[in-house]
């Protein structure tokens, strides 16, 4: 049957009928929906880890039992699960096992837009690469049968274009692959130096074989036309050189992203009067054809920054491009804010309103560090906020300690803040850790995590108590307040700052998007009370704009969280 | 032949559900199809964009400068900051709908006055549309997007049957009423 699906759904749909059983991921842009649609799937056991380290452990764990199972992740969920990788592909796989990682180049929604396709090479593991959600598709069955034909952990790499775009895909029943019972192989698993070093030169014969396979490939195509020009190209590179060129450019459609074939590229070189790679990011095709002593061009044309289109490509290539007509006129940017209601909003407000330096960290409360709160001074990593603020009052003392605060999501904290903490406990920075417990995973779209009570389908799960745990690590002084109460906020930010220990503050309350809380009726402003004095439009919320000298509320997107209506001296709102 | 539709807004105001109605319609209607779309960060009440693409077929999954054959505006500021990406003979379809972005909420910058007359001015093809009161005349200001769903119908050589069908496919039953209202509004308008 033919249907338009998504990139994410295609790699979910291949994964089905490659007889996938165990799928462990931890959420991110743009990789998330792969794992929320193999859930959709009765036969394959789906859950959402703590952190993609954690997540490739799990998957791996069900490969040595026998069975196909997969770890979805974005770009710098690698780099976290990067240290079981690298040895997982010393021991191999017993049951087929995939790794997809999604690439956000031009960073949507990401704090770096590095290359994973370096991951491969480093790792020495075979990587796949769809332009399409049919090859997504394909490219997942492949990468089962891969896996187990050649012993390896194999990566398969989305972008956000892949991922994002829905295109149209044929499906298949699902297969059922032949278990492995297990066996116990200490030889093969337990990477103690002396086995490891009998596993390395394994590893070595294996890119070699994984090289004599993409030389043979038909995912690695030769697309024939005008030979004046040859472009080795993949992924969504691919579609914008076929958009522009179709058939008066002659192509090398690479679907293997390492190890690169050797021969097949000389050839195709061999016969183009001019041998240009077009590809994303870092210039790791062009490197391969430079080392085997072909003239090629690439980053000479092409940017290592940001996403390509096919009006770049052509303009890069020196072909025209018709321009559309625009307005003489200043827009003004509408970048991404917390939205109406959010429970970060009036904590942020708190820590503006006592001058704190906060250490952030990776989730929708890094939008704190947006325009009018300009709230943040630092976020680099998931967790980095524990640690850092523990650095930063060692080096600062109580000068630090007396104004520093680190914010963490809930899920950012079980992904690799309780480390930090653990840190923070042990040896003692008198630190103030703000967990911003929203009760679920924001930004990647209401994802369920350890401490919301529910499982990826929404059943009742195990749940971890965040007081508890902030207790048993050794934080004293842990408190919970309603971030929609200003006073209480103000209060425990200045009681925790002034303490003379390591203390927890929880702001606590459900993202307001989560379909089982219920808005509030909207707030309107009594124009003939409201004095234009602008106070309420220093939380910065989207559904209070300024008009003819008062505040005016959307009616359409208020939630009614009377934030706003706190801050106002003259009480100007009415419900 | 493609042809390349973009949908801009302002995240949260309903554009992924408008792609995919489209996208659905347009493959039953036997067309190689490309929706792509935007998750994550910029979702948050940033500027939005999907883009749509139908033809014999279909390689790039995005439209570039100058390539729009409509443009279907949730919002008149998203309007003429996509607006160059619009064929100069394309058609806009704009809600007249305001949401102020946070420069003009913090008092950085102005909304720019009269899009709609100076777009028209550049001679764009400008099919104005109050959709939020089109929408809350079917029920919910939440059906913006099926009043400009309905508005975009009339443009396309498409049965109305086979529209309301790709709406039912993609439609929570719950909502379905509501939302054929709305299309029926803003396409008969």
């Amino acid at each position: 049957m033919k249907e338009l699906m998504l990139g994410n759904a295609a790699v979910a749909r291949g994964l089905y009928e490659a007889g996938c059983q165990v799928v462990s991921s931890y959420p991110g842009t743009p990789s998330t929906e792969i794992t929320e649609e193999c859930a959709k799937y009765d036969e394959i056991y789906c859950e959402w880890a703590p952190n993609e380290k954690v997540a490739v452990e799990v998957a791996f764990g069900a490969s040595l039992a026998g069975k196909r199972s997969f770890a979805a992740m974005k770009h710098v969920g690698l780099n976290v699960a990067a240290d079981p990788v690298f040895t997982m592909s010393y021991t191999g796989v017993t049951g087929g096992f995939v790794i997809g990682v999604a690439d956000d180049a031009g960073m949507h929604s990401s704090q770096n837009e590095q290359d994973s396709r370096h991951y491969a090479k480093a790792a020495k593991l075979p990587m796949l690469e769809p332009s399409d959600s049919m090859e997504s598709l394909q490219f997942a069955k492949l990468a089962m049968d891969l896996s187990e034909k050649y012993d390896t952990p194999v990566l398969l790499k989305m972008c956000t274009r892949v991922s994002h775009s829905q295109s149209v895909v044929e499906t298949a029943e699902r297969m059922a692959p032949e278990i492995k019972p297990y066996e116990k192989n200490l030889a093969k698993y337990v990477m103690l130096p002396g086995n490891a070093k009998k596993r390395h030169p394994l590893v070595e014969e294996r890119i070699q074989k994984l090289t004599d396979f993409a030389e043979k490939t038909e995912i690695n195509r030769v697309e024939m036309g005008d030979t004046a020009l040859g472009i080795i190209t993949s992924s969504t590179s691919y579609q914008y050189a076929k958009e522009v060129f179709g058939e008066k450019a002659s192509i090398l459609k690479l679907g293997m992203a390492y190890p690169l074939p050797v021969k097949k590229i000389k050839e195709f070189a061999e016969k183009v009067d001019r041998l240009i790679v077009i590809e994303e990011l870092d210039p790791f095709i062009e490197e391969h054809c430079r080392m085997l002593g072909l003239e090629v061009e690439g980053k000479s044309l092409f940017p290592m920054l940001g996403e390509f289109s096919q009006n770049m490509v052509a303009e890069r290539l020196g072909a025209s491009v018709d321009m559309g007509k625009s307005l003489d006129e200043v827009i003004p940017e509408r970048p991404p804010v917390m939205c109406p209601g959010c429970p970060h909003r009036g904590l942020f407000y708190t820590l503006v309103k006592n001058k704190c330096h906060v250490m952030g960290d990776i989730g929708c409360y890094t939008l704190g560090a947006v325009q009018p709160l300009n709230s943040i001074d630092c976020s680099t990593c998931m967790g980095g906020s524990v640690s850092s603020i523990h650095g930063f009052n060692k080096a600062l003392g109580a000068e630090g300690e007396k104004k520093t605060v680190a914010v963490i999501g809930d899920s950012t904290f079980m992904h690799s803040g309780m480390t930090g903490l653990a840190n923070i406990a042990y040896n003692q920075s008198n630190s103030t850790v703000i967990i911003l417990d929203n009760s679920i995973t924001g930004m990647t779209g209401h994802q369920q995590n350890p401490t919301t009570g529910y499982n990826i389908k929404g059943d009742p799960a195990g749940r971890v108590d965040l007081e508890a745990l902030c207790k048993a690590m050794g934080i004293n002084r842990v408190q919970v307040v309603d971030p929609y109460d200003l006073a209480a906020c103000d209060k425990a930010v200045k009681e925790e700052l002034a303490a003379e220990e390591p203390s927890v503050i929880i702001s606590r309350r459900p993202c307001v998007l989560l379909k089982y809380v219920k808005p509030q009726p909207a707030l309107h402003v009594n124009e003939g009370k409201c004095i234009g004095c602008k106070s309420c439009m220093k939380i910065g919320c989207p559904a209070i704009s300024f008009r003819d000298g008062k505040a005016v509320i959307d009616h359409t997107t208020c939630v009614g969280c009377s934030v706003c209506e706190q801050l106002c001296p003259v009480n100007a709102f009415e419900r | 032949m493609t042809t390349n539709v973009m949908i801009v807004g302002v995240g949260g105001q309903g554009t992924l559900l408008a792609s995919k109605t489209l996208g659905k319609l347009l493959l039953s209607e036997g067309y190689d199809v490309k929706v792509s779309e935007v998750h994550g960060m910029s979702q948050r009440g940033g500027s939005v964009v999907t883009y749509v693409r139908f033809g014999e077929k279909v390689y790039s999954p995005i439209i570039d400068k100058g390539e729009a054959d409509y443009i279907v505006s949730f919002e008149k500021l998203e309007a003429a900051r996509w607006l160059e990406y619009l064929k100069p003979e394309g058609q806009l379809i704009s809600n007249l709908q305001q949401t102020d972005p946070m420069p003009v909420i913090t008092g950085a910058m102005a909304y720019p006055e009269n899009l709609i007359e100076k777009m028209e001015a550049l001679d764009v093809k400008v099919d104005a549309i109050d959709a939020l009161a089109l929408a809350e005349e079917a029920g919910s200001s939440k059906a913006v997007n099926l009043v400009l769903m309905g508005r975009l119908s009339t443009y396309f050589d498409i049965a109305e049957e086979a529209w309301l069908k790709a709406i039912e496919a993609c439609v929570p039953s719950k909502f379905l009423d509501l939302n054929k209202r709305a299309f029926a509004l803003g396409r008969n308008r």
